[in-house]
């Protein structure tokens, strides 16, 4: 699903899209591509990010339909503007799966790596 | 043309080892994912909103116990642990890696099964009334016309680039549990003059220019349905619209050129295409005939049913909701219905899969049906049997009397897991299950069909509901908008749009006032819903749904 957003300094955006083999979310990030939404690279600059998507859809054995949407910048990193950008950085509601889970367990590692 | 094939097994294997290879070709860089889309999309695997998706053709929603434990293995093994029974008959899991789904598929490929047509501009699994070959109603079974329809559609080669989807309903009942007039062709089998034929409709559809179909023929002879349907479908494939997406549906087809004219090109290409049917067809539908006779029923006493019954009121009140009337004295269909409140519409766990799979061998005459309303129905059980079955059901919590109640709700899978979605339906479905139970209205309302879409593609009928519930996105913010008076049943009716939509938080105070205002205009307990608005009109629903502000 592309949508025709341009990102500025105002309105700034992520690049996402799925992994290709196993078909979770992914984020656009510094060394490539993270299944943590807040570790995302925000584009501020519209050419910028025309690069990046453009390198994106090189990277076609590794992902599928990347995108860029739009976020805010927040305390621990970029945030959702819409629900649905929301929903996909969450999970669905009716059960704990999803990203929600997968950040649980990393949680829980860490707190045992930590004892 | 048509050539009798058995359930194939061989090729449903040789199109599982094919899309192993175009698997690693994308995998390995060598067909990029424009190539490869179309190709997973024949096998039923989509890109969902986390995952991806595969879903499974229950052809005319038949299942044996075998097939029915296979799935259950593929939930556990290769997805979250459970699977989603949809509206049309089918199962789909929402967590599989793109990596396993070969995998996936040659496990069902060894129990019959597969994923092929169930997605792409093709014709999709015939669907049929779930108490096929029991409903005492029922005056012919439909599958053996389905699965006639099933075999000669798979890899037809004039139907694999249709100007989009297709999807064929057949029902052999008086009471329409197929929504014949819903569908792209339906079907109602009917005798005139001592033969046996079909009613025909063509051209109905929901989605987002909701239409219902039309007569296009009063009686075609059975002998005839291969040939016909092909004229109506090879009509459709040269004059249906690719130039829009939207108005490609038959609806759309029909709907612009004229039922009259669309007819005439159809019979003319019947007359046509009817020479080429050399009989095979009818030879393969006798062999269905005997592959669907009914089974060895047994006659045995019922007083143990009843006297449970006069014992037992939670067991009393499962009966009255939960059985279907079947056509064999001592006999009834039971509703498995996966509605419990608070749960996901639809979502059955492979320990439920694995119990359901066991009464059905024990109790059920080894059969299974998965019902367009997201049920799972043991179509035929002995009454004497029926104390059994429920208390197992009841300790896997499958045991909820709330079939045609308010909390038997559809609703698709919206945004918690569809890309096209606009808004979320499953929560919605979850909450008013909920609060009609806690506030002890659900028995006292009756009768209620809510049906719930994530969007305007109406894969929850949102639109046949008796109250219809369309979620959309206004400006950013999750909104809801309810339809009134659908009915998918005894006079088919598109649902009226009440006026203006609701905030998430706010539909289950809707729905409340509208059916407390149900029980003051009602005209006694036997008035359903849709009755009553049907008598009075849509004035004191809407009147609920909007009251004045006070202040005003
Ligand atoms: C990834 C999931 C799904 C996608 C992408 C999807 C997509 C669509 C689309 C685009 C349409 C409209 C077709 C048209 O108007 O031409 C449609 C219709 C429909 N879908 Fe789905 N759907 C999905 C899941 C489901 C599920 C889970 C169910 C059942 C619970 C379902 C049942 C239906 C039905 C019954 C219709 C028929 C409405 C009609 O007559 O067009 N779909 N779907
Ligand atoms: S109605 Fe819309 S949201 Fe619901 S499953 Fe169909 S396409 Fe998805």
């Amino acid at each position: 699903m592309s949508k025709a957003f341009v990102p500025t300094a105002a309105k700034p955006g992520v690049i996402t899209a799925n992994d290709l083999r196993e078909g979770h979310n992914v984020w656009m990030c510094e060394d490539g591509w993270t299944a943590d939404p807040a570790r995302a690279t925000l584009f501020e600059d519209e050419a910028i990010a025309d690069l990046a998507l453009l390198k994106a859809v090189g990277q076609s054995n590794i992902v599928v339909g990347p995108y860029l949407v739009e976020a805010r910048r927040g305390p621990r990193g970029p945030e959702p503007t819409h629900f649905r950008e929301a929903f996909r950085q969450r999970g669905p509601s009716n059960y704990f799966h999803g990203i929600q889970a997968a950040k649980q367990a990393t949680a829980k590692q860490t707190e045992a790596s930590n004892v | 043309m048509f050539d009798v094939r058995p359930v194939d097994t061989d090729y449903v294997r040789h199109r599982a080892a094919q899309f192993r290879t175009q698997v690693e070709r994308r995998l390995d860089g060598s067909l990029t994912e424009d190539e490869f889309r179309p190709l997973r999309l024949m096998n039923g695997v989509y890109l969902q909103l986390h995952a991806y998706m595969l879903r499974v053709a229950i052809p005319y929603g038949t299942i044996s116990p075998d097939q029915m434990r296979m799935l259950a293995h593929l939930a556990e093994t290769y997805d979250k642990g459970y699977g989603h029974w949809t509206t049309r008959q089918n199962i789909q899991f929402n967590w599989p890696r793109l990596v396993d789904i070969p995998d996936m598929l040659d496990n069902l490929a060894s129990v019959g099964m597969h994923a092929i047509q169930t997605s792409g501009n093709t014709i999709r699994n015939v669907t049929t009334d779930a108490f096929a070959g029991a409903a005492a109603d029922e005056w012919m079974d439909p599958r053996p016309y389905a699965e006639l329809l099933r075999s000669w559609s798979t890899d037809h080669a004039e139907f694999q680039f249709l100007p989009r989807k297709f999807k064929i309903a057949i029902t052999g009942a008086q009471r329409d549990r197929a929504l014949v007039a819903a569908h792209d062709i339906g079907l109602r089998l009917i005798q005139k003059d001592g033969r046996t034929g079909f009613e025909v409709w063509v051209g109905g559809g929901l989605g987002r220019t909701p239409m219902l179909g039309k007569v296009i023929r009063d009686f075609l002879p059975e002998s005839d349905l291969l040939a016909y349907i092909e004229a109506i479908i090879s009509t459709y494939n040269l004059s249906g619209r690719r130039d829009n997406k939207y108005k490609a549906r038959i609806k759309i087809t029909v709907h612009e050129r004229g039922l009259d004219v669309f007819k005439a090109e159809v019979e003319e290409e019947f007359a046509n295409r009817r020479r080429d049917f050399h009989g095979a067809d009818r030879e393969a539908l006798a062999i269905f005939k005997d592959r669907f006779a009914a089974p060895a029923f047994r006659n045995a006493a019922t007083e143990a049913y009843e006297a449970e019954r006069a014992r037992n009121g939670a067991f009393r009140s499962w009966t009255d909701t939960n059985l279907h009337a079947h056509k064999i004295d001592g006999y009834a269909s039971v509703i498995v219905t996966f509605k419990t409140h608070g749960e996901t519409p639809g979502d059955a766990s492979a320990d439920q899969m694995r119990l359901l799979a066991d009464l059905a061998e024990q109790y059920g005459h080894a059969d299974l049906r998965i019902s367009h309303d997201q049920n799972v129905v043991l179509p035929h059980v002995h009454k004497s049997d029926l104390p059994a079955v429920y208390a197992a059901l009841q300790k896997a919590g499958l045991a909820t009397a709330n079939a045609g109640l308010t909390s038997d709700i559809i609703a698709c899978p919206g945004m918690d897991y569809c890309t096209l979605a606009t808004a979320r339906s499953i929560p919605i479905a979850q909450e008013i299950a909920t609060h009609f139970k806690d506030v002890g209205l659900e028995d006292e309302i009756g009768k209620l069909n809510i049906r719930i879409s994530g969007c305007i593609n109406a894969c929850g009928h949102h639109h046949l509901g008796h109250i219809g519930i369309l979620g959309l996105d206004r400006a950013g913010v999750e909104n809801y908008q309810i339809t009134l008076g659908g009915d998918g049943y005894d006079i088919p009716a598109i649902g009226e749009r009440a006026g203006a939509g609701f905030p998430y938080d706010q539909v289950v105070p809707a729905i409340d006032r509208l059916l407390r205002a149900y029980l003051e205009v009602r005209a006694d307990a036997s008035e359903r819903f849709i009755d009553a608005y049907r008598r009075l009109g849509p004035a004191p629903f809407k009147a609920a749904l909007y009251p004045e502000p006070a202040h005003a």
